[in-house]
């Protein structure tokens, strides 16, 4: 047998919330009308979603883990970056 | 509101969704992919829904008390008035989908026509189904496509289904005597109407999977509406064993 491997797809649904679209998982599908089938009957069964989308996984580019050190390891010592130095007026409220 | 006509027919209508919805129930686990498993049980579980639903009214509307599980559990299979094509054995995938298309084709503009009936209960039901059934046709149509466009293997067996299935099909139009004089009080719609919807969906699909529509045969297969079943029984046998057992039981 030389079946050809089904194509994987990457699944984001957005919720009622009215929040973005959201990554919540992978599908295997044969074309992209039946990766949305799939991601529907899958995904959507307890009235998560109001929209789909499907993305071929082989269309993420995707940083190298071996490169963490380079990429993200910098950032731990720069505290500065996050707003936690001010002070926020109670009037403001939550931010 | 007690109606034994009403009862008759909800009760033709909860067989054909609970059979076809038990079929596809044993397709769990044992689907070509996980996707497909779950969307199976998803269809499956619409159908089972739609079971309860006309089940319960049949017992309101029958007046003598029974309930959904009653009727589900405790007929055999010659009380039970779906058709034919239903309670065929799966068979292969391409035999489920053929098979589903062939019906949902039926069901969605039948319960679409349903969902206007001024017997408030029943358009209720169809109301909700039909949108149900919007999505078995377009899974189903969206498979058969695929299969008939497929591989050399998919499409044989696609041919296979669809020679095998297509005359159980003219039993989805036909009317018991009861059913005619709901369509005569215009309560409920007439089946034949809903030839020209279901042939310009099969047609549609068909043409995309280029495959042809097979040949209208003399030798159609009817009479499970009159009671008279080739596989149900064995199918029943597994389906209300736990229910017999323990009648009662609850979890």
């Amino acid at each position: 047998m030389s079946e050809k491997p089904i194509p994987l797809w990457e699944v984001f649904i957005r919720a009622r919330s009215g929040l973005p679209h959201r990554h919540c998982g992978s599908v295997h599908a044969a074309d992209a009308a039946m990766a949305v089938q799939a991601a529907r009957d899958v995904y959507t069964r307890r009235g998560e979603s109001v929209s789909i989308w499907v993305v071929p996984s082989s269309a993420i580019v995707a940083s190298d883990p071996n490169d963490k050190d380079q990429l993200f390891e910098p950032t731990s010592t720069k505290v500065y970056r996050h707003p936690t130095f001010y002070d926020i007026p109670d009037e403001v409220g939550h931010m | 509101m007690s109606d034994a006509r009403v009862a008759s027919y909800a009760l033709s209508l909860g067989d054909d969704a609970l059979v076809l919805g038990h079929r596809l129930s044993q397709w769990s686990s044992r689907a070509p992919t996980l996707e497909e498993d779950i969307a199976l049980s998803n269809l499956a579980l619409d159908l089972i829904g739609q079971a309860r639903l006309f089940y319960t009214l049949a017992g309101e509307t029958e007046g003598n008390g029974r309930t959904e599980d009653d009727l589900a559990y405790f007929r055999d299979a010659d009380a039970f008035r779906n058709v034919l094509m239903v309670e065929l054995p799966n068979g292969d995938f391409a035999h489920t989908m053929v098979r589903q298309l062939l019906y949902a084709a039926f069901a969605h503009p039948y319960l679409g026509a349903l969902a206007g009936s001024p017997h408030r209960g029943l358009a209720e039901i169809a109301a909700k189904a039909v949108k149900e059934m919007a999505y078995h046709v377009r899974h189903s149509a969206e498979w058969v496509i695929r299969l008939g466009d497929g591989t050399d293997e998919s499409r044989r067996r696609t041919i296979e289904a669809l020679q095998s299935l297509w005359p159980y099909a003219g039993e989805l139009f036909e009317s018991d005597e009861t059913e005619c004089t709901l369509i005569e009080a215009g309560m409920v719609p007439d089946r034949r109407r809903i030839q020209k919807p279901w042939d310009e969906t099969i047609d549609r699909a068909l043409a995309e999977a280029g495959l042809e529509r097979p040949v209208d045969s003399t030798a159609a297969h009817s009479g499970g509406r009159g009671g008279r079943h080739v596989h149900l029984a064995e199918m029943l046998a597994d389906m209300q064993s736990l229910a017999r057992a323990h009648p009662g039981a609850t979890w």
